[in-house]
């Protein structure tokens, strides 16, 4: 008899375990990096390229076909055009053809050197074109009885090929969308501006939240309904809730003006959102206002697992309500604060609707994400958007390094 | 703070404080519902608060309600013929509306200040004492000032849905409705359904909303049971990625999107949306069922897998019925994801037949649309997800707090 001993190395259940649970996560590892690690990778390649908007759409031969005269009778004579362009103005294409089917029984008279009618088609090798290139084409036909009997000859559609080299796939690298970046004052406001949003609108939600949660953390009757309440800034689609804003702080017709006007708190109407620096604390504002139902629900919900019985011990020895809340509240929710202010964090600097919905990045609000937008899309530079973007997101590579520190020693991650 | 503690320094003190605050609420509140003058006035506002503060302190320790009650009918026959209180009222308002604010002003500064003041005697009083109350004064302030601050933008957009341009303009703070008009108050409503076809926008919304959850629960679960119950090389490496992946900023990967769709000529299309919808979502959805799955004892699926069950047939007979709670919750807050999406809705759909919610709310930002139309627009795309969260409450803030640290 051999001693017995624990098995070692990876059995054949533990193998068909792997297999079984790769088996379940491949779907969702093939969607997310078809759709995250691939449009990242992009985005890194993207920003090294002198890309514009006009860029997305490749140069390509166009077409017009039309027949100028009457062909009615059998030697009726026509001419049969073709008007053809490249869509780009500065982009070569190269290997441009075009190709037609030709009918039955119509006669050519003479054809440009570079076409040739063949087996019922015509074929056309015209080479490279530069951009902006136009050639028209003009074939004198005459008509027979078999043509007549037939579809007139522009019922065909004509077809072209070509390359171009397209910006996205060529090997022509820049850094100059990165040098328009980092270029300027600009960069260096739009971050300052992005610090400011993401720092107090946390930081405001948070203590909000904290406050709210503290109002809460009771029962009494109705106090399911004002949680739902609290939620509903959170609930709502930011859309509804962005215009009802800009709504209420019209400078015109708002009512938030026309209350502050009416109590004597200001003689001429506020444009809350065009001035600057009113702009961005409003943003922020709405920031909090927006997000505080999230900390609200997290504190909560720690608040409510709190062992009662120290603060019956605390009680009988004589403290405080502050100071119950200072000694022995807070030190038990500091480590959902924490995870909540780096979590909130980060996804404050991720925001991107709020802003764009309300001033558009206007009147000294521009973050770095509306920023991404409006050098992408606005200015219609791609490259430099993604340029911006690859900005955001090496900021973002190094605040998950720090919240996975925290993270694991608070949540044992 | 020693000198503080005195109930004849601390009543008044929090009674001039909760004076102030309840005078301001009146105003706003009358201003908003009746569209007329209200303002909080500071020294009637203190004066009130400074007699009703001394008229609520427990004298001799006994509750006696005949003090408050006489300072109040004082203070109210005082505003109504001097015009001295913490409300000021603009010539022209309605006697009705004049009365309930003084009344409303001095009912709920008394009666707030009835219950702050619980216990405080005139003469010193304790540490204890001085903090509840001032605790309760904070109370009460919290509860006027959030539930404000959440209402008013909701009543602003559902009030300004009923009215019409001019009538905004004339008066900004008028939100009366003229009952009387009858359907007429919903034109703005009825014009959007047929004119700007938000019915269609509506059901584009549902189902994109409907199949994204659907796609999302299909992909999430086996991912989820697979990181939460199965040992494999990586796994811890895996559960942290999914919360790293989740913390990807959308606009980063809008761009790359666009252009991809552009090209393959996905854009414009509800297929694109579909497509891209749930792949922002399946992180989400896997990080709160993996939390959920490994709450679960595993000694029931061992027990299915010693009965001869397979791991697919226990993940379908024994851990999916029992986590329907979680399924409730991560599809609510999927869908709430889905139909409240903006961004890539705005940047991917151009073509007005092929909007979704969001994306027709935005195409109502126009100068030409009048703006009622942009609030009942709001009020559209907000009431069916109020529905459904305060119907379903219960599962939606555990899905929330599952794992929505995500905005």
């Amino acid at each position: 008899m051999t001693d017995a001993t624990p098995p070692t190395g990876t059995g054949p259940l533990a193998k068909r375990e792997a297999r079984l649970a790769w088996g379940l996560l491949f779907p969702t590892l093939a969607a997310v990096s078809l759709v995250v690690i691939l449009p990242l990778l992009a985005v890194f390649w993207i920003s090294f390229k002198p890309v514009t908007l006009a860029d997305l759409r490749p140069p390509t031969p166009i077409v017009r076909e039309d027949i100028r005269g009457d062909l009615e009778a059998p030697g009726d004579a026509a001419t049969l055009r073709y008007r053809l362009r490249n869509s780009s103005q500065d982009q070569p294409i190269r290997g441009v053809t075009l190709s037609d089917a030709w009918p039955d029984g119509l006669e050519a008279g003479e054809l440009d050197p570079a076409c040739a009618i063949a087996d019922g088609r015509l074929g056309c090798d015209f080479g490279d074109w530069e951009g902006g290139q136009r050639v028209t084409l003009q074939i004198p036909v005459t008509a027979t009885e078999t043509y007549l009997a037939g579809p007139p000859a522009t019922d065909s559609p004509p077809a072209m090929t070509g390359s171009a080299t397209n910006v996205l796939t060529s090997f022509d690298f820049t850094a100059e969308n990165f040098v328009r970046v980092f270029d300027g004052d600009e960069f260096w406001s739009v971050l300052g501006v992005t610090l400011f949003y993401t720092i107090f609108g946390t930081l405001g939600a948070l203590i909000m939240g904290l406050f709210a949660a503290m109002l809460l953390n009771k029962s009494f009757k109705g106090q399911g309904i004002l949680r739902g309440l609290y939620l509903f800034p959170y609930v709502a689609p930011v859309i509804a809730v962005a215009f009802a804003w800009i709504l209420l702080f019209d400078p015109f017709s708002g009512s938030a003006n026309a209350l502050l006007l009416q109590m004597g708190v200001t003689s001429q109407a506020i444009n809350f959102f065009g001035e600057r620096p009113l702009a961005l604390i409003m943003v922020t504002l709405f920031e909090i206002w927006r997000y505080f139902p999230l900390s609200f629900l997290f504190i909560l919900a720690r608040m409510q697992s709190i062992d009662h019985d120290m603060y019956e011990a605390a009680d009988m020895d004589g403290a405080s309500p502050f100071q119950k809340f200072w000694y022995l509240s807070l030190p038990q929710l500091l480590g959902i604060l924490s995870v909540l202010f780096l979590l909130r964090f980060i996804w404050t600097f991720n925001k991107f609707d709020d802003i764009f919905l309300l001033t558009g990045g206007n009147a000294g609000t521009r973050v770095l994400t509306v920023n991404v937008y409006e050098q992408a899309f606005a200015l219609s530079n791609i490259g430099a958007g993604a340029a911006v973007a690859v900005v955001i997101f090496c900021c973002l590579l190094l605040f998950s390094v720090f919240f996975f520190r925290v993270m694991s020693r608070e949540e044992g991650l | 703070m020693r000198l503080l503690r005195h109930g004849l320094l601390t009543g008044p003190i929090l009674g001039a404080l909760w004076s102030l605050v309840v005078a301001t609420t009146v105003a706003v509140a009358m201003s908003l519902f009746t569209g007329d003058a209200f303002r909080p006035t500071l020294w009637g506002g203190l004066l009130a608060g400074v007699a009703l503060g001394l008229g609520c302190l427990r004298f001799g320790g006994r509750q006696r309600l005949v003090v408050p009650l006489a300072v109040a009918l004082g203070l109210l026959a005082l505003s109504a013929v001097a015009g001295i209180g913490a409300l000021e009222i603009g010539e022209g308002s309605a006697p009705l509306a004049a009365w309930t604010g003084r009344v409303a002003t001095l009912g709920f500064t008394g009666l707030g200040l009835w219950l702050i003041l619980e216990e405080l005697r005139p003469g010193t009083i304790t540490r204890h004492e001085f903090e509840e109350a001032v605790i309760r004064f904070l109370t009460g302030f919290g509860y006027i000032f959030f539930t404000a601050i959440v209402l008013i933008p909701f009543y602003v957009m559902v009030m300004t849905s009923l009215k019409n341009q001019a009538e905004l303009m004339a008066n900004p703070l008028d939100f009366t409705i003229d009952l009387s008009q009858g359907a007429e108050l919903f034109r703005s409503y009825s014009e959007l359904m047929t004119e700007y076809s938000f019915g269609r926008y509506l059901w584009t919304s549902f189902y994109v909303s409907v199949l994204t959850v659907l796609i999302t629960l299909a992909f999430a679960i086996p991912g989820a049971y697979a990181v939460a119950r199965l040992r494999f090389r990586g796994q811890a490496l895996f559960s942290r990625s999914i919360l790293l992946i989740y913390m990807v900023p959308m606009i980063v990967l809008a761009l790359p999107i666009y252009i991809a769709f552009s090209m393959t000529g996905l854009r414009n299309t509800i297929f694109g949306i579909v497509l891209i919808y749930p792949v922002t979502t399946i992180p989400v959805a896997l990080y709160m069922l993996q939390g959920y799955f490994r709450g679960l004892p595993a000694e029931i699926e061992e027990a299915g897998l010693m009965d001869g069950l397979s791991r697919l047939k226990v993940i379908w007979q024994i851990t999916l019925p029992l986590s329907l709670p979680a399924l409730a919750s991560v599809s609510l807050y999927v869908f709430m994801i889905a139909w409240n999406e903006f961004l890539l809705a705005f940047m991917l759909l151009d073509d007005p037949s092929k909007y979704t919610l969001t994306r027709g709310i935005a195409s109502l930002n126009s100068s030409e649309v009048p703006r009622q139309h942009l609030m009942a627009g709001s009020v559209i795309a907000t009431v069916p997800i109020m529905v459904l969260f305060l119907g379903l409450e219960r599962f939606m803030t555990k899905g929330l707090t599952a794992g929505s640290v995500k905005g």
